[in-house]
């Protein structure tokens, strides 16, 4: 994962409240077996609709409980790949907002008033380290879990920082591990 | 210290702080390819084959097809076929096409004894809150995060809060545990759970068969809950007794603690009284957008609403029992069970589905459609003018053949109503099983309480 710092620019406004991961990135896009590739069907069917127009900027402001629905990850990938490092809402889905952090798209939550000052500004400048979203006219912070907000500042690889514990896995696998249902045996 | 049941599984499977182990992982077609693709650059194993199994479901043709090489659709095909070749290359168990125990992931699990009271289970897949009816924590992952079990059989997950749906009085005749649930989504809202694992209780819920458990916390991610569970009893021990990978004899006593303590503490609760539930049907794009079959089409409450009924082409002030329907899907994981099938079965016995309805039933699983076949079921529902078909998700999300066209309304026993979610344009009212079928016989919806 790439590591997540500051983050600046331009603002997409996208003022919907409960934009479900069927709307970001519509099923029949999901048969790919890639990662990759997924930012031209960004909100296929809306924007297909007269009026619709989604800049590709670093930064989208949306509504609240953006993201829920489906857990497919080709959501935020289809995101990542249309250009949008950071999302500002008041709330999100939360698998979602976890499979924003696993590929260092940065959700960030603020409250209604902010995120609608952020939309009317027109840019931004966001960062992580110092939990700051900063805008012309206004200033706000924003909440983030220590352990994700170091692992996203230093682009760490999650399955590498839980092998550091492997010995807590081995020992909770033979100490404390619950019998079966071992699904091998069905076969 | 007094604990609630997600309390005591939450410390039974901290390996670290703010990390969980899996007991089961769940795999499909879909969410599962790019991981499997990743491990494989990383030159990492899977760590518990042996706590995973796979199956495909969401692109699974359900016209009998019995190998992913009959599918036509070529990305359909590649990607079942690439699921059974990295379950094959890394030791997996695989139900694919073709095998008698292939069905929808959330239907097999429990079907086969898998799923098992006060495991740890995730699935790439929202719909895995269905597991815990069981007294399971059970909860939907991404992409990344199923590598993340695949390599680790474990979880980096901060604990979520607690919440508590208490429910009173009695679920009134005609009224399931679908209305049940769609009536709390109306009530809580489709972010009403954001954030919190939810523990459904009360009288009405205890009284619920397994099929209706799993309806309620298979609907919970539908209100933004990270996971729902019942605290598992006689039913539910009844219910796993005897499957195939369930534990002989079942550890009881073990099983019998999973349960909340009186003085556990929740950070938010919620009562809702069951008499009060009239069945129900969803009139707009998101699940919370639900009222009573014998109300109106309510009026607009905001730019969302009115978007809502803009794509649905209502009108408010419609009676709901007068919008009328070119398609009837009895399927998907919320409803696709044998008690599920028996309920509609017995609404259309002896009736004709409406000659302006295209009506369907899809099995969850070709265990419940040998199960049905042995009843008769299937005979009841081809006598009625249901097209009978094979398992599989079906018309829950048209990633295979099954696809409601531009326009067309769907009364629906899945638990998605999003715009373009059964086919792109096509406009979904979701309602509980007897409510579909008698929908099909009349061509529109009815009260199923006052309908002979």
């Amino acid at each position: 994962m790439r590591a997540v710092g500051v983050i600046e620019g331009g603002v997409s406004v996208l003022d919907r409240a409960d934009v479900d991961t069927d709307q970001i990135i519509p099923k029949q896009f999901l048969k790919r077996v890639e990662r990759t590739g997924f930012g031209e069907f960004l909100f296929y069917d809306w924007a297909k609709q007269p009026g619709w127009e989604l800049q590709r900027n670093p930064i989208l402001a949306t509504g609240r409980n953006f993201g829920c629905g489906s857990s497919r990850e080709h959501a935020p990938w289809a995101l990542e790949d249309y250009g949008f490092e950071a999302i500002v809402a008041p709330s999100y889905a939360d698998i979602f907002y976890s499979n924003c952090t696993k590929i260092g798209l940065l959700p960030v939550v603020l409250g209604e008033d902010e995120v609608r000052a952020v939309m009317a500004a027109g840019s931004a400048r966001i960062d992580l380290a110092s939990q700051e979203v900063v805008w012309a006219g206004g200033t706000a912070t924003f909440e983030i879990d220590p352990e994700t907000k170091r692992r996203l500042l230093n682009g760490l690889d999650d399955i590498g920082v839980t092998l550091q514990h492997a010995d807590a896995i081995e020992r909770y696998e033979a100490e404390r591990e619950r019998s079966g249902p071992v699904t091998t045996a069905l076969a | 210290m007094a604990g609630s049941l997600f309390d005591k599984i939450w410390a039974a499977h901290e390996v670290a702080d703010g990390l969980l182990y899996i007991d089961l992982h769940l795999v499909h077609e879909v969410t599962s390819p790019q991981a499997f693709e990743s491990l494989r650059l990383a030159g990492r194993e899977v760590r518990r084959p042996d706590r995973t199994l796979a199956t495909a479901d969401h692109n699974v043709p359900t016209d009998g097809s019995t190998a992913a090489a009959q599918i036509r659709d070529r990305l359909s095909r590649v990607q079942v076929e690439t699921l059974e070749r990295n379950c094959d290359e890394f030791g997996i168990p695989a139900y694919s096409i073709g095998s008698a125990r292939q069905g929808i992931v959330h239907v097999i699990g429990p079907e086969l004894g898998v799923t098992q009271p006060g495991m740890t289970i995730v699935c790439g897949d929202s719909h895995t809150s269905t597991h815990g009816a069981f007294g399971a924590l059970a909860f939907g992952i991404g992409t990344s995060e199923v590598e993340h079990v695949l390599a680790t059989q474990t979880l980096q997950q901060r604990k979520p809060r607690s919440m508590r749906i208490r429910y009173d009085g009695e679920l009134r005749y005609g009224v399931s545990a679908k209305d049940l649930i769609l009536g709390t989504l109306g009530r809580i809202g489709v972010d009403g759970g954001v954030g919190h694992v939810i523990e459904y209780a009360g009288p009405p819920i205890e009284r619920l068969s397994m099929e209706g458990r799993m309806t309620i916390c298979n609907m919970t991610i539908e209100g933004g809950g990270r996971a729902g569970m019942i605290a598992p009893d006689d039913t539910t021990f009844e219910w796993v007794e005897g499957r195939e990978a369930a534990p002989d004899p079942l550890p009881l006593d073990e099983w019998r603690e999973l349960r909340s303590d009186e003085r556990a503490s929740f950070d938010k609760e919620v009562e809702i009284d069951a008499s009060d539930v009239s069945p129900q049907v969803t009139w707009g794009t998101t699940p919370g957008m639900v009222t009573d079959v014998t109300a109106a089409v309510p009026e607009p409450r905001g730019e969302g609403d009115e978007r809502a009924l803009e794509y649905m082409a209502l009108e408010p002030g419609t009676p709901m029992q007068e919008i009328r329907l070119d398609r009837v899907f009895i399927g998907s994981c919320t409803n696709s069970r044998i008690g599920d099938l028996r309920e509609a079965a017995e609404v259309v016995r002896g009736r004709r589905v409406a000659s302006s309805v295209d009506a369907m039933v899809v099995p969850g699983s070709q265990q419940v459609k040998a199960q049905a076949e042995a009843e008769g079921l299937d005979e009841v529902f081809r006598a009625a003018g249901f097209d009978w078909r094979s398992a599989g998700c079906s018309m829950c999300l048209g990633m295979n053949p099954d696809i409601a066209a531009p326009g067309e309304r769907v009364a629906s026993t899945s638990n998605r109503n999003f715009e373009g979610r059964q086919g792109r344009g096509a406009r979904s009212h979701l309602v509980s099983p007897r409510m579909a079928a008698a929908a099909a016989v009349e061509g529109h919806f009815v009260d199923i309480r006052e309908w002979e």
